[in-house]
Formats: structure tokens, C-alpha cells, sequence
């Protein structure tokens, strides 16, 4: 029998606000233990919290961007469980009104995911092991958080892989996380089952906890896919449990303790009053919104007429997108700074933060200048590509590298005297050219591009070369 | 007839009859010969207060202004953070605590150069009506030692009724401002949920606690609540007091004020505890008051929804003292799981554990919906019965507590039957209303009794208003034996 996969996914992203979500301690990843803290982050008695309102509108920013209705009452509440990295015993979530809900994200299949809710919620502490001991750092705790909870609407691991590279992608564009899964500001928690396929019912599911790479995701949900079908298949039963992904075995294992069988006993937090959101700020947020990704990739494509998978490459990271923009601003073909960059500036890139920061030795507008440079003839396609080459090398602009002979091109001066001479020593060429072999012109224009070193316009020197020979007979 | 204590030591100050050194001085020394029989104060800050007390010497003889409460010698109940002085909730769990920041009520009052004489005696985290509950043993009644100071705020109503405190700050999450300033015979009034800011205040329940003043006389707590109604941005749910200070409407004449009686509110109550009620009604009549009876039939559900709210939100609050960060660690320990258990088993008092057991279990799930929804849902009931009475009536006149101060020990060995003398003052926690208790006479055995005024929202000028006019046309204050002669 064939069995379907069907999958949910529970996304934490970190968002990149300044302060936390309840005071306004630094965000910043890292630092010493607990030196990004204060009274209301590690809960000391009689502390209260304060709502960031940048982390209302980051949600709404992320809900907007994934489809998502807008709650116009919303409220924060407490999920209580006792955890050493959590010093108020409770968490500061939001239960049965999250901020944004039923929202969908597009696969390039044409499927929809559908989002069941995006909440805010405070981040936890880090426990650390350490020579038998454990510490806690809270450095983490209060940083702002959002939960993004899909229905069980993957059916294959590509989609699922592809949601997650989506997903990222559309929140890294719209400013609000830098999605490092390396670092923890995007976790995934899926939710698997199988069924028969063209069964309608839905099999008994597992939980796998806290996966921070999407190989690692990829792997966890073929190997959980294989585990339940094997039980299946050999008449046992799927056990509803948490589990926990082992990248060193490739295996998935119980995760018995905190959240499992807990009663998180929700209810409202009394501390902190009802999150009014009015319509005009979620117009105005939407209003400012940046073309999205999947808009961008359209628009390169139908617009500039780049290749698919050129707009694709360009449109991956938000910073390349930016780049490839200001690069091509004003140039006369949208493609060629497209080359450029896939072609030779994506070479000093390879690692994916490398890709993210897109912090490379030559700035956009030195491509654009180069670019211009081109596009008026002053330099031909072959040095332009050597000096991009001299400029990812030594950080130099293209104007520092070609000296003013290179540019020969439009010197009229210059290029009328070169052919005055072509002219003058190949007096068999012209009167070859006079006695109708028109080719023999040719000869004269090589004359001109060798002795220019190729910088010169063989066109314009043609036509110069034919002037002088008519003017001379 | 009752004048305001704090302008008579202010004026003292400001003519030089007496420095604030000596001033504090006295205060001190009448702590140092009284507090051992009233058990008020668990910390005292003698050295804090002296500084204090020289700094404001230095302004007036240099000639400078000083504040109506610079240079007053004061207290504030165990649970308002203090920073660098312990605060404990007079709670195991927290023997040893030294916050690191002040809460925004004492910051304010500090800058104003208050003096702290020391910090004083609570039910454990402000759970109970004798103060008995605290670890370091219940604060006296400074007018029958036999009998308790109330609670929780106990040990400010002892200091401030025997007289070795000028005012203090109590909080009152069911009446625990306002229940012992009764059995105290003195003024205390829980202001609106959100005129005070509650940052700092160590919570028992977040949704009812409100920080107030508690004074020997009407105008005194007038006086303090101007000075701490402010909004504070740290405090979510704040938004200070509304309109012109108190102080400027105290005296006006309360011709026509319309003051509203439900009988709901005398169901149970002692017979001369309802006499002198019924008396101070009719003291409004002299005064031209008009008297409205009505109705409040959802009172009888206060009670049960008080404790429902209470303890659930408590269960919540107390979550956070497990021994890893700070106050009291267990020894002895397996590993972390066993160390909280330990810690929370041993730290926490009796009837602590017991409000965070029944908060527990009324949010888990499968009882959620039976007595926390509900309780939420009749809350709201409640608000607009409260609301409905307003439209016909400015403030309603009711008796703090059904009777007079327990005798020592009584209240400890049955806590339904305590929990049940609550019913007068917890409306008003769950409404969010202010109410101040004023005393209105004295029991057989010498015993105070009080009554209260409850407004609506934001409405504390019209209470203390009614208040003073009655104080000044048959004040019941009767001095103890204790404390600071004069």
C-alpha cells in the first residue's frame, strides 16, 4: 500500500526589533550571560510588563505578508508551566486571540498552505551544561517572538522544504527577522502523520521539537515518514508524542519532560491591557510593505525580461534584489548587470549568511558606473569583464583602473588620426577598397582596433576609414 | 475635629518648632519601646531614616521650600519593593530578599524625601485577614493587644493606630487595606484599580491589587493619594488619578450628595456594627446628604468569585519563587525538579499553599470552564450592577466588616469562617472601585468600627469628600495608648 505524508508546520521566528518584548533590554545575540537583562526580563518580584508596540506591527507586517485577516482586538496570556529558563513560571503568549489569522503562503506547485494564526509571544533562557552543572543565561528571555501555525497541509518533504526557504524569505524581505536557523531566530516544529493514500482521515500525528536547519528538517520528516509506515505496516500503532530529530543518527527519539502531558492552564494576562488594533495602522503597515519576493522574481521576468532562473537567483535574498536594482539603475539592458553579478560577483559568495549580507568588494553603484561605462562605448564587453574582475579583487573603482587611453572610443581626436594612418599604410587596401572589393576595409579597421588596443569602435572607425578614402580620391 | 496630622508636623518643620531630626528621633524611639508588644514593623531603617532626616534639615535651614510629606516619618507594607531594603512579604521564600529597584510608589515618595522608618508586618504575600499568616508572627491591635491589627495590611494599620508612623502604604487585593484600618480605628482607602501604580508592588492578584494610604485621619489620606496618583508608564494598566487633586474638593459641601444604602451589604452583620452605621446615616442626613436605598442582588456572588479570581491569578504569580534565582533555596536536594518541590514546600506558609492549590485547580483544564469562566463571566455581572447603581446614587455608604477584631489566634483556626467576614469589602476589588474605610465607632469591649464609602471609578474626591464632612461632624478616632505622645 502507498502511504501519503501529511504534515504541519509550528514556526518561531525571532523578530529583529531593537528592544524586547516587554522592557527594553537589547535583542542582540550573544553577550555575556545575562548581561542583556534586567528587573522586568528575569521577573524579579513586583516587575510588570510593558508591550513593544514594534513588535505588534512586526506581526502585522508578517501577517499581511502572508495573507493573514488582522485581529482588531487582540489580547496577550499566560501559558503557565514550571522550566528554569522561564523565571516567571509563565510565558506571556496569546491563546484564543492571536493577532493574525487564516493566511496562506503559495507553492510553486500551485498549492496553498494554509496559516492557521500567527501570535506573539516572549522568548525563554538557555540552559547550559557545564561540568556537571547547569546554568541559565536569560539573555534570550523577552525577546519577542512569532508563532506561525499552518494547517496539516504539506503532503510531500519538497513542500515542506520549500515553505521554509519561503517563509524566510519573505521575513527576511519584510525587515522583520533575519531568519538564522543557525542561531536560532527561526525554529521549526513539525507535526506528522501518514495515511493511506486517498484516505480522507487523518492518522494519529507526532510532534518533532525544535529543528534549526531545513536539511535537518528534510531528514527528520523522511526518516519520521519511514518509522510510522514501518509501524503501519507491521500492525502497530502510531504513538501521539513529541519527539526529538538526532542529526547525528538520523533518528528520531521520545522527548518525555516539560511538554509533554502539560496543562498550561491559559488565561489572560491581568497585567497587560487589550491590544486595539485600528484599521488605519494595519492600512498604513500594508501601504508600507516592500515588494515581496515571489512579486519582485514576477516583475524581473515580465518586465525586465531576465530568464526565470536568472530572476530567481536575483530575488533569493533581499540584499541581492537590492543590489542587482541600484546596479542596473539607468543602464540600457536590464540583463547585463544581471550577468555581472551571477556571472562573476556571486563567485566571492558562497555561504549562506555570505549570501544574506551580500557584502561584496564592489559596491552597486561602482557596477553601475562600469555598466555605463559599457553602455556608451567607452570600454568593450572584454575589458569591462576584466576590470569587474580587478575591482572584486582590489575594491578599486572602474574609473581608478582604466586609464583615460583605455577609454580611445569616443576620443574623436584620436580614433580620426588612427585611421588617417591606417589609410596612409595600406595603400593596397585602398585601392583595392576603390577597385570595389569593399572587405578590403576591413584590413584598415583591424589596423585601428590593434593599434587602439582594442579599445576603438570597429563601426565608427569603418565608417571614419571610408570617409578619409572618399575625401582623398 | 480631626485635624490632618501630616500639615501639623509639616508647619512644626517649616516654623522650626522641631527639626526632622527630632522628629524622626521620637518616632524611632517610640519603635524602639512599642514595636516589640505590636509587632508592626519587621525591618527597620533607622539609619536610612536619619539621613533622610538631615537631608530635609539642611533644606529648611538653608531656607529652602520643603513638601507637605518631606521630613514625615512613614511606613510601607512588606510588599513594595524597596530598593537595597529587604522586602520580604514576610514569607519564608523571601527572608532574605533585597530588591534592586524601587517601586514607582516609593521612588515617587522617596524623591520627595519621605522618611522611611522601616518596613512593616503583612499576611504572608497578602494572603489573609490578621496578619497572622506572616512568618514573622501577626501585628497587634494598638487598642487590645488580646485582639489582631487585621489583614493583610496589618502591620502599616498597627503603626499608623499606635501612632509610631505617621501614614503608610498597605495594598488591598480583597480589603486588606481597608479591613484593618477598621479594627485599627484608622483611614484607609483602596483607590481605583489603576490610580496608583502597581510596579513594585509584589503581586498576590494582579487584576484586584491596588497599593493605598493609610492615615490616622481623612485629610492626611487625601494628601498621600495626591501624592502618589500618577500615571507610570512601567505599570500597563495604570492611568492616575483623574481631575483635580483630592485635596481641593475635601471640604466642599456635601447638600444633596446622594448617598446610596443596599441592604445586601448588612446581611450577617454584628448588631453594633450595623447600629453605628445606621448612626453615620443618619450624621448624612444632618449634613444634607439624601439617602437612596437600593438593591444589589449579585453581592452574594463576590465572595466565591473573589476567591476564584484571586487564587487563580495567585497561582500564577507565585510561580516564579523556586529557589534558583533569588530568596530561599531548600537543601538537600535529587536534582532541579526535587529542589523547587523542596524549596515551595518549605518556603511557602499554609495558607499560601492553599490559595495556590485551589488557583491551580480551578484554571486546569476540565474544571476551567466550571469556576474560573464562570467566575469571570458573573464578574462582569457584577461591574454592571455596580454601574447601574451609580446612575442613581454618588457614593454608597456600607460597613467595612461584618464585626470588630478578631481575638489572636481565631482567625488562623478556620479559614472559611475568615474567608467569609471578606463579603463587605471585595466587591469593590472586583469592580475596580475605590472605597475608604473611616472609623465609626467603638464595640463594648473598646474595639473600632468602620465604615466605608464606595464611589465610582475614579471618583476618590467624592468618598474622601463624604468622608471628611462626616469625620468632622462625628469623627469616632480614638487615640491608643501607644506610639508618639502629641
Amino acid at each position: 500500500m502507498k502511504y501519503e505524508l501529511v504534515a504541519g508546520f509550528e514556526t518561531h521566528v525571532e523578530l529583529a526589533t531593537n528592544t524586547k518584548i516587554f522592557c527594553s533590554c537589547t535583542t542582540e545575540f550573544g553577550g555575556e550571560p545575562n548581561t542583556h537583562c534586567c528587573p522586568i526580563c528575569i521577573g524579579l518580584p513586583g516587575t510588570l510588563p510593558k508591550l513593544n508596540k514594534r513588535v505588534v506591527e512586526y506581526a502585522i507586517r508578517a501577517g499581511l505578508a502572508t495573507n493573514c485577516e488582522i485581529a482588531e482586538i487582540s489580547k496577550m496570556d499566560r501559558k503557565n508551566y514550571c522550566y528554569p529558563d522561564l523565571p516567571k513560571a509563565y510565558q506571556i503568549s496569546q491563546y484564543d486571540k492571536p493577532l493574525c489569522e487564516h493566511g496562506y503562503i503559495q507553492l510553486s506547485n500551485g498549492r496553498k498552505i494554509r496559516i492557521l494564526r500567527i501570535h506573539i509571544e516572549e522568548d525563554a533562557g538557555k540552559l547550559v551544561h557545564r561540568r556537571g552543572d547547569t546554568l541559565v543565561d536569560y539573555n534570550r528571555g523577552g525577546v519577542p517572538l512569532i508563532e506561525i501555525v499552518t494547517e496539516p497541509d504539506f503532503r510531500s518533504v519538497d513542500e515542506a522544504k520549500e515553505y521554509v526557504e519561503k517563509l524566510q524569505l519573505i521575513m527576511r524581505y519584510i525587515g522583520v527577522s533575519d531568519c538564522r536557523m543557525q542561531e536560532g531566530s527561526m525554529r521549526c516544529d513539525v507535526n506528522i502523520s501518514v495515511r493511506p493514500e486517498g484516505s480522507e482521515k487523518l492518522g494519529t500525528r507526532t510532534e518533532i521539537k525544535n529543528m534549526n536547519s531545513i536539511t535537518f528538517i528534510a531528514k527528520a520528516m523522511e526518516y519520521e515518514y519511514g518509522r510510522q509506515v514501518d509501524l503501519i505496516e507491521s500492525g502497530e500503532k502510531v504513538v501521539q508524542e513529541t519527539l526529538r530529530y538526532d542529526d547525528v543518527t538520523n533518528t528520531t527519539s521520545s522527548m518525555r519532560g516539560k511538554e509533554d502531558a502539560n496543562d498550561y492552564r491559559y488565561f489572560r494576562d491581568p497585567d497587560l491591557v487589550t491590544i486595539n488594533v485600528p484599521r488605519e495602522m494595519v492600512e498604513k503597515i500594508r501601504e508600507e510593505l516592500p515588494e515581496l519576493p515571489e512579486e519582485k522574481k514576477t516583475r524581473y521576468i515580465e518586465e525586465l525580461g531576465l530568464p526565470e532562473t536568472d530572476a530567481a537567483l536575483l530575488t533569493k535574498y533581499r540584499k541581492i534584489a537590492e543590489y542587482y536594482e541600484k546596479a542596473s539603475e539607468g543602464t540600457k539592458n536590464p540583463k547585463t548587470a544581471a550577468n555581472f553579478i551571477i556571472g562573476q560577483i556571486f563567485r566571492s559568495v558562497e555561504t549562506e549568511s555570505e549570501k544574506e549580507d551580500f557584502d561584496v568588494n564592489v559596491s552597486a553603484e561602482d557596477l553601475n558606473e562600469l555598466i555605463k561605462l559599457l553602455d556608451n562605448g567607452k570600454i568593450r564587453m572584454n575589458l569591462a569583464k576584466s576590470t569587474l574582475d580587478k575591482m572584486l579583487e582590489t575594491g578599486k573603482k572602474a574609473s581608478e583602473l582604466i586609464d583615460e587611453s583605455d577609454m580611445g572610443g569616443l576620443d574623436e581626436n584620436a580614433l580620426a588620426e588612427l585611421c588617417k594612418q591606417a589609410v596612409e599604410n595600406n595603400p593596397k587596401a585602398v585601392k583595392d577598397y576603390l577597385g570595389g572589393k569593399e572587405k578590403a576595409v576591413k584590413a584598415m579597421v583591424g589596423f585601428v582596433m590593434k593599434n587602439s588596443r582594442g579599445k576603438a569602435d570597429a563601426a565608427l572607425a569603418e565608417q571614419k576609414i571610408i570617409e578619409i578614402i572618399k575625401n582623398n580620391s | 475635629m480631626s485635624e490632618s496630622k501630616i500639615s501639623k508636623l509639616h508647619q512644626g518643620l517649616v516654623n522650626k518648632e522641631f527639626s526632622c531630626k527630632e522628629l524622626t528621633e521620637k518616632y524611632i524611639a517610640a519603635i524602639e519601646k512599642d514595636n516589640e508588644a505590636l509587632n508592626a514593623y519587621v525591618t527597620v531603617t533607622k539609619e536610612a531614616a536619619l539621613e533622610t532626616a538631615e537631608k530635609v534639615d539642611k533644606k529648611i535651614s538653608a531656607g529652602e521650600e520643603i513638601g507637605l510629606l518631606e521630613g514625615i516619618p512613614m511606613t510601607l507594607k512588606d510588599n513594595i519593593s524597596t530598593k537595597d531594603i529587604r522586602t520580604t512579604c514576610c514569607s519564608k521564600i523571601l527572608e532574605d530578599y533585597t530588591p534592586i529597584y524601587d517601586a514607582t510608589v516609593w521612588d515617587s515618595l522617596k524623591k520627595q524625601n519621605a522618611v522611611l522608618l522601616g518596613k512593616t508586618n503583612m499576611d504572608e504575600f497578602a494572603m489573609g485577614s490578621s496578619c497572622e499568616n506572616s512568618y514573622f508572627g501577626g501585628a497587634k491591635n494598638p487598642h487590645s493587644l488580646d485582639h489582631v491589627a487585621g489583614g493583610s495590611s496589618g502591620g502599616v494599620a498597627s503603626a499608623v493606630g499606635g501612632n509610631i508612623a505617621v501614614y503608610g502604604l498597605g495594598s488591598d487585593t480583597g480589603g486588606s487595606i481597608r479591613q484593618p484600618a477598621s479594627f485599627c480605628g484608622i483611614v484607609g482607602m483602596k483607590p481605583t484599580y489603576g490610580a496608583v501604580s502597581r510596579f513594585g508592588l509584589i503581586a498576590y492578584a494582579s487584576s484586584l491589587d491596588q497599593i493605598g494610604p493609610i492615615t490616622t485621619t481623612v485629610e492626611d489620606n487625601a494628601i498621600v493619594f495626591d501624592a502618589v496618583s500618577q500615571y507610570d508608564k512601567m505599570d500597563s494598566t495604570s492611568q492616575g488619578r483623574k481631575g483635580a487633586p483630592v485635596c481641593d474638593s475635601l471640604k466642599n459641601d456635601i447638600k444633596g450628595m446622594k448617598i446610596g444604602i443596599a441592604k445586601e451589604y448588612f446581611d450577617g452583620v454584628r448588631e453594633d456594627v450595623r447600629k453605628s452605621v445606621e448612626e453615620a446615616i443618619e450624621v448624612y442626613r444632618t449634613l444634607g446628604a439624601e439617602i437612596v436605598e437600593f438593591s444589589l442582588p449579585s453581592l452574594k456572588y463576590a465572595l466565591p468569585v473573589y476567591y476564584i479570581i484571586a487564587c487563580a491569578e495567585a497561582s500564577s504569580n507565585l510561580g516564579r519563587y523556586d529557589g534558583i534565582r533569588y530568596g530561599y533555596k531548600a537543601e538537600n536536594y535529587r536534582d532541579v525538579n526535587d529542589m523547587i518541590k523542596k524549596t515551595r514546600s518549605t518556603g511557602f506558609g499554609e495558607e499560601v499553599k492553599r490559595r495556590i492549590l485551589l488557583g491551580t485547580y480551578v484554571l486546569s483544564s476540565g474544571y476551567y470552564d466550571a469556576y474560573y469562566k464562570k467566575a469571570q463571566n458573573l464578574r462582569g455581572k457584577i461591574v454592571q450592577d455596580f454601574k447601574n447603581v451609580f446612575e442613581g446614587c454618588d457614593v454608597i455608604l456600607a460597613p467595612t466588616v461584618p464585626m470588630t477584631a478578631f481575638e489572636n489566634g481565631h482567625a488562623v483556626s478556620d479559614p472559611v469562617e475568615t474567608y467569609q467576614t471578606d463579603i463587605c469589602t471585595v466587591p469593590v476589588n472586583i469592580c475596580g472601585l475605590p472605597a475608604v474605610s473611616v472609623p465609626c465607632g467603638i464595640d463594648s469591649k473598646g474595639l473600632p468600627i468602620g465604615m466605608q464609602l464606595i464611589g465610582n471609578s475614579f471618583e476618590e474626591a467624592k468618598i474622601l469628600n463624604a468622608a471628611w464632612q462626616y469625620e468632622q461632624a462625628a469623627g469616632k478616632f480614638t487615640p491608643s495608648g501607644f506610639g508618639v505622645v502629641g
